[in-house]
């Protein structure tokens, strides 16, 4: 056990420098720091102007070798700064990096922990009752209703909810943010429940499509022949040993929730994660983009590892040796 | 030479070679039958599909006119379908008579089935002209993304050792990365355009399905067939070419069909940031998005590039689902 741990967090750091080197790869040499600095000045800026931005913004130094001194190079720099979050500023107007991040993960987590929670229950109730009912006419709609809700835009129901109960019914705040808790969660509402009908159709599909693969195993058909009540064996024999597909696929989720809610956090104000990145984009803030993503793919990489102990919790049979 | 002369040429190496893709698969009786199966489950989607890409299609082939018409710019085969100058001042409704706001006569009093969008496009043209831009973005991508991860898939599987690490590693490293933020980085550092945001989508996309031919590799290698001419003395990229590949198609095809109806779906939200493709649908949805708030609101636009959007994706999903059925062997065995 000692040993898969050691061997799965020292993959975790190799993947983690990988990474970084693509990182450095995407915005060090396929975007010349030249190039980062022609956006950021205008085109027609004269040389000097462009010089005194890279000064300015840390792009000055040779990228892979410096002569004079082998460790002051772009490369050490960024991977430097990386593994001691030590962001520095941003290209666009200069604040520091971490700070931002910082103030924006509040806000992210009071959005997406909700949705997160929901979603996971709203799913996988939903796909226990249309499994029970496999076979039928309930099974047939719901096949096709969670076909239907797969093939909408995120766009779309975006502009269509924020239409609907915003502006037509007047239910919630079109947009915005507020740290008390009563407040937050009327304009929490409208984003979390666009979340829920975008993610619904997979979610329902996926977990569907391994409750009935379970519900035909022979275990069911055993408790079924004692006796054993429909209720009681989906929920307690079909349930539990779906859960090691349904942990793969929750952790699998979690980067793509972050990315789901780039969009519905710029769409609806919340000053989170999401929007920082949109904001990033829009301002051509190289220095932001880099940590985020860097900071997404540690926090992915721990997914990935926790997983994989979680693994040995909900089966007894996963051991590693 | 101008570049619609590069785009057809590019459209019919792609029609032959699509043509000779079919031509070569209807021989196979495994394929042949897979293909009815599927037209007899899924007409109706299949036809839909058939729409698109003929849409599609028509929009790609394009020419000058000779001197004295007047247009200067190559016109393609569905933009020559409309009237010449098919334009307004500014917006008007679906089949209105005037303009929206102002009241002024049309040019086209009538013609316009979904209206006109602000700067006085037809709006069902430009829905229309969409559907070349989604089946670019499908397309394209799968082009670029399903031979790379074939590459490196079948590669490791099959030689294993150092090659094998690395590949993993490349997949790990490409995983761990957010999929719409490494896409954004990507599209950030490679500047603006078509090609771009497909190789963009390529290099994201490439690496599940990388994954799953590995893994398939690796169990294939060891089967009687390929033991059996690893003995016989066959070079190992011919075993690779006549006996790996082949028995990994089916997982290419059922690949292809459902990475693209993502692919539509993410270059709407690409749209959205500002970094998609000139002409989609995810762009005319962007466009739209602020013309629910006028009043009294502009609901055309919206509509027309959400159901042309909607329709493609349902067509391929439904497509999609059933191909899988079809061609999966563990639901074969289900089945059977």
């Amino acid at each position: 056990m000692l040993a898969y741990l050691a061997r799965r967090l020292a993959w975790g750091v190799v993947t983690v420098i990988g990474v970084l080197l693509f990182l450095f790869v995407l915005f060090f040499t396929l975007a010349t720091p030249d190039d980062i600095a022609r956006k950021a000045v205008g085109e027609k800026a004269p040389q000097a102007v462009l010089d005194q931005w890279k000064l300015n913004h840390g792009y000055d130094k040779p990228r892979f070798w410096n002569p004079e001194s082998p460790g002051d190079t772009m490369l050490a720099e960024h991977f430097r700064r990386m593994l001691t979050f030590d962001f520095g500023n941003s290209d666009a107007d200069d604040t520091p990096i971490g700070a931002r991040l910082r103030s924006g993960a509040g806000p992210s987590l009071a959005f997406t922990l909700p949705l997160f929670v929901a979603g996971l229950a709203l799913g996988i109730s939903l796909s226990l009752f249309v499994a029970f009912f496999r076979d039928t006419y309930i099974d047939r709609m719901g096949t096709v209703l969670a076909v239907l809700a797969m093939s909408v835009s995120m766009l779309l129901y975006i502009i269509g909810v924020q239409f609907l109960l915003g502006k037509l019914l007047r239910w919630f705040p079109i947009s915005g943010f507020d740290y008390s808790p009563d407040v937050m969660i009327r304009f929490l509402a409208m984003p979390v429940i666009v979340g829920l009908l975008a993610g619904i159709g997979g979610d329902l599909r996926f977990f569907r499509t391994v409750f009935v693969e379970e519900s035909g195993r022979d275990y069911v058909r055993t408790a079924r022949a004692k006796g054993c009540g429909e209720g009681r064996i989906m929920g307690r024999h079909v349930l539990r040993n779906s859960l090691i597909p349904i942990l793969t696929n929750v952790v699998m989720a979690i980067p793509f929730l972050f990315t789901g809610s780039l969009l519905l956090e710029s769409f609806f104000g919340i000053p989170g994660l999401g929007s920082i990145t949109v904001d990033a984009v829009n301002a051509n803030d190289f220095a932001t983009l880099r940590v985020v993503v860097y900071i997404d793919s540690l926090l992915f990489i721990a997914g990935q590892i926790a997983t994989d102990f979680s693994y040995t919790l909900a089966d007894p049979r996963v051991r590693f040796g | 030479m101008p570049l619609h002369i590069w785009i057809n040429g590019a459209v019919a190496l792609f029609v032959l070679g699509a043509a000779v893709a079919t031509w070569r698969l209807r021989r196979n009786a495994l394929w042949r039958e897979a293909g009815r199966e599927l037209w007899r489950r899924r007409p109706l989607a299949l036809a839909f599909v058939a729409l698109y890409s003929a849409l599609a299609l028509c929009d790609s082939i394009s020419w000058i006119d000779a001197e004295g018409t007047g247009v200067r710019e190559p016109r393609s085969l569905l933009v020559r379908a409309f009237p010449v100058d098919f334009q307004e001042a500014s917006y008007s409704a679906p089949l209105a008579d005037v303009e929206f706001y102002g009241g002024q006569p049309l040019q086209h009093p009538g013609a316009h089935w979904l209206g006109t969008d602000i700067l006085g496009r037809d709006v069902l043209l430009q829905a229309l002209r969409g559907a070349r831009v989604a089946l670019l973005v499908g397309g394209l991508t799968s082009l670029i993304a399903i031979p790379l991860a074939l590459l490196f898939g079948v590669a490791a599987g099959y030689r294993g050792g150092w090659l094998d690490d690395l590949v993993l590693f490349l997949i790990s490293v490409l995983f761990a990365m957010p999929g719409l933020l490494l896409l954004i980085a990507l599209i950030m550092a490679l500047g603006r355009g078509p090609v771009q945001v497909c190789v963009a989508l390529g290099v994201t996309g490439w690496v599940s399905f990388a994954r799953l031919a590995r893994g398939e590799t690796l169990k294939l290698r060891e089967l009687d067939y390929v033991q059996a001419a690893r003995a016989l003395g066959v070079s190992e990229l011919r075993i690779i070419v006549r006996h790996v590949v082949p028995n990994l198609m089916h997982l290419v095809v059922i690949t292809f069909v459902l990475m693209f109806s993502s692919l539509v779906l993410t270059e709407a939200v690409l749209a959205w940031l500002g970094l998609g493709i000139d002409g989609s649908w995810g762009q005319m949805i962007d466009r739209a998005r602020d013309e629910l708030s006028r009043d009294p609101i502009i609901w055309w636009n919206l509509t027309a590039a959400s159901a042309a959007l909607f329709g493609l994706i349902l067509a391929v999903n439904l497509v999609g689902d059933a191909v899988r059925d079809i061609l999966d062997p563990r639901t074969l065995r289900e089945r059977a």
